[in-house]
């Protein structure tokens, strides 16, 4: 058996985790790590800030499916990492972050770089790990990979002290099979009088409607969500990471639910007299206020998580287990069946309300951030990986491009986290390096991790990146309209040119002003080799309809003529 | 209502902390925290009291069990279980105040663990009532110090909270405890 460090032990597992691609940031403490990395078949990316490195890793793991690994050191490296994090456990992320901490001889004597990672990351990791000896470390390793994927997925930490990537031992790859000590509580189904009560609530409803959520794509169950909807005629709302989990362009689709999903969708909740929640957590905002939320419905919750169940809603019958296995259970119980009257009430409401109701509008005064998400949508045919970051433009996104398959659409939705964008967009094209991918992002989040262009040059990456410049921190400039009397405080904000800024770091860049210039410039963007930065200068006060305030009735929406009259 | 849950956890650096740290974090308000050993090496046990008025059970016991390395949680509330808790209570006692209180204590059947001139270290075990039914008449007298367990509980007979297999092995199988529909395979 051969003798090696902590250090290569590191990477043997990773590979054998099939971990091809990493992102990190070296240091003092995680240096024999880098060192031992030159041995292996592992793709380093230098990312220029760690909180990169996370969103990269999530936005690989977003992309395919696979767990997403990021590296730094001890201390400032680790703590960098946390939003990442954070924003990777709150959308159930499989990420494995890999951190240095001091030599196990120091720990706790506030020596050179030393934070509590462990501590720090312990309420937005799935779990952590502080590596005290190098004989755990195979296994650690190991585990971690599996906590990141299994059940509902999530970030898994592992602090690896300086003095144990020096130690060696006789490595030999663990083989025996994997167990937690918590599986047997987490392996809980629903029982089958369950599944038999939903076929029932699911015989008798006239007006059901399906719920979907990110949990479908993470349990790769598109195909039965859509066979299930189509068999018993079934329409879909969806969650803003539930989107692409069912084809946007499907007759039973109605788009997007919660604080700006459609009329139609939320409506339609209000309206239901059955719920079929699959994979979605009954977030607050989807739900609005919780008194009066789908009041007429009975509700069956598929859900992996237990305490997810009537944690925010109270359901009648909760379908504890992965959704896929749960649909293979449901559906022999269940005869096709159809909701005519309810169908055709549905789509009179969506014709009278369509969600991307300014497509036609002649904007006199600027730029419509809408008509450049739907002409980049038109350019790409619906088909590229959309990065988003978080405000409006986010909102305008998840409405007007049109996403039909799943893992097209990447965005930051519990955490809401700006500055995610550019860096998710990295990790997804390393993911899926034939695949067009777009960065759309706003004024204020992209100059929160701008300098991850620099990254993008020296990778040689193709990704396009179109800012929709609106002068403000339009998001919360709309809710300072909407609820703070227009008292714009620290809204308006200054932006470098950023045709420039991406000159200076490689990347060609364009100003478009006019919507005559939009298509012209994305088919130049998207015919070059090279990644490309547009800068659109949008109108500035434009506001994402319809609305639903805060813990407002989900029916009450603040519509766009509405909007017009003083609140 | 007050909810009982046992939790049978990895004895290992941290893990009381994690606990800790859910409470905290999910602002589950909890009223008492037994921890020990228990007769397996390495795993503790856990005995936590809920006020469900204001803390749903169900999401604390559902969160525990998320808790790598938790090994079985279970709410215990509707089983038949005896429920423990210890107090030592010092109370002031000259000479001539300690048969009164050696009397009270032998009606509580408590026990009086030390005595020092101007006081004594009254010892008292059992549910919560009888423990504050003999503090409150200790009060008068003057309680210098007291301190209490928390609560720990046991599920008698063969309903065993400690859930093992034939070689006393941990196995965790599962339990139904509450409405939301689990089965274990
Ligand atoms: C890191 C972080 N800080 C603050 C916020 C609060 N926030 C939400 S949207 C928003 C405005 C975003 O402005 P911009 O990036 O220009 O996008 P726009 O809304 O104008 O499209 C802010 C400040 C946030 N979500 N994330
Ligand atoms: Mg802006």
């Amino acid at each position: 058996m051969p003798k090696l460090a902590g250090a290569q032990i590191l990477w043997e597992c990773l590979v054998r985790e099939g971990v091809e691609v990493v992102f990190g940031y070296p240091g003092g403490a995680i240096l024999p790590s880098y060192d031992a990395m030159l041995q292996y078949p592992i793709h380093h990316v230098l990312v220029r800030h760690e909180q990169g490195a996370s969103h990269m890793a999530d936005g690989y793991a977003r992309a395919s499916g696979r767990v997403g690994v990021c590296v730094s050191t001890s201390g400032p490296g680790a703590t960098n990492m946390l939003t990442g994090l954070a924003t990777a456990l709150m959308d159930s992320i499989p990420v494995v972050a890999i951190t240095g901490q001091v030599g196990t001889k120091v720990i706790g004597s506030d020596a050179f770089q030393e934070t509590d990672v462990t501590g720090v990351s312990l309420p937005v990791t799935k779990h952590n790990y502080l590596v005290t000896d190098v004989h755990e470390l195979p296994h650690i390793i190991r585990e971690a990979f599996h906590i990141a994927r299994s059940g509902r997925p999530g970030p898994v930490l592992i602090d690896i002290p300086k003095d144990v990537q020096l130690a060696t031992m006789e490595f030999e790859y663990p083989t025996a099979p994997l167990h937690l000590p918590n599986e047997r509580l987490l392996q809980r189904y629903a029982p089958m009088e369950y599944f038999e009560r939903a076929a029932q609530l699911i015989a008798q409803a006239e007006r059901p409607l399906i719920l979907a959520g990110h949990g479908i794509t993470l349990s790769g169950a598109e195909q039965e969500v859509l066979e299930f909807a189509e068999k018993h005629n079934i329409p879909v709302t969806l969650t803003l990471l539930g989107i692409g989990s069912f084809p946007a362009e499907h007759p039973l689709c109605l788009g997007m639910m919660g604080m700006h999903g459609g009329v139609c969708a939320n409506e339609a909740i209000q309206n239901a007299d059955l719920l079929l929640a699959m994979g979605m957590r009954f977030d607050d905002r989807v739900t609005g206020n919780l008194k009066t939320y789908s009041p007429y419905s009975k509700k069956i919750h598929f859900e992996i998580d237990p305490s997810e169940i009537n944690k925010n809603v109270k359901v009648d019958v909760p379908l504890l287990g992965d959704l896929k296995a749960s649909l293979q259970k449901l559906a022999p119980l269940v005869a096709p069946k159809r909701h005519d009257a309810w169908l055709a009430h549905l789509k009179n409401e969506l014709e009278q309300n369509p969600m991307r109701d300014v497509l036609d509008w002649e904007s006199a005064d600027g730029l419509m951030s809408e008509h450049v998400v739907h002409d980049i949508w038109t350019a790409t045919q619906g088909e590229a990986i959309v990065v988003t970051d978080v405000g409006q433009h986010q909102m305008w996104e998840a409405q007007y491009y049109l996403h039909n398959k799943p893992r097209t659409l990447i965005t930051s939705g519990g955490l809401g986290t700006m500055g995610f964008a550019l860096p998710a967009a990295i990790g997804a094209k390393l993911a899926c390096p034939d695949k067009e991918v777009w960065v759309i992002a706003g004024d204020g989040g992209f100059q929160m991790t701008l300098y991850e262009m620099a990254t993008i040059v020296q990778e040689k990456l193709k990704i396009n990146i179109a800012i929709l410049n609106n002068g403000y921190l339009g998001m919360v400039r709309q809710w300072q309209e909407f609820f703070y009397d227009a008292r714009y405080a620290a809204t308006p904000i200054l932006s470098p040119e950023f045709t420039k800024l991406a000159e200076a770091y490689g990347i060609p860049g364009y100003l478009v002003e006019q919507r005559a210039d939009v298509m012209s410039v994305l088919e130049e963007v998207r015919s070059s080799s090279g990644p490309a930065l547009i800068e659109f200068r949008v109108k500035m006060e434009d506001a994402v309809y319809p609305m639903v305030p805060a813990g407002a009735n989900l029916q009450d929406m603040i519509k766009r003529e509405k909007a017009a009259q003083p609140l | 209502m007050k909810h009982t849950l046992v939790a049978l956890v990895q004895d290992k650096p941290g893990v009381l902390n994690r606990v800790a740290s859910l409470f905290r974090r999910r602002a589950f308000n909890i009223e008492s925290l037994a921890v020990g050993h228990t007769d397996q090496a390495h795993i503790s046990r856990m005995t936590i009291v809920i006020d469900s008025d204001n803390t749903n059970a169900h999401l604390v016991e559902a969160n525990l069990a998320k808790l790598v390395n938790v090994l079985d949680v279970q709410d215990v509330t509707n089983m038949d279980t005896i429920f423990r808790d210890l107090a030592l209570v010092k109370v002031r006692a000259d000479a001539a105040a300690r048969a009164e209180i050696a009397q009270l204590a032998d009606i509580f059947r408590a026990k009086i663990v030390d005595v020092a001139s101007d006081s004594v270290i009254v010892e008292v075990t059992g549910d919560e009532d009888k423990i504050e039914g003999l503090v409150e008449l200790l009060r008068p007298k003057g309680i210098l110090e007291m301190v209490r367990t928390g609560r720990i509980a046991m599920v008698r007979g063969n309903q065993s909270a400690d859930r093992k297999n034939g070689n006393g092995k941990y196995n965790g199988n599962g339990h139904v405890t509450h409405d939301v529909g689990v089965s274990s395979v």
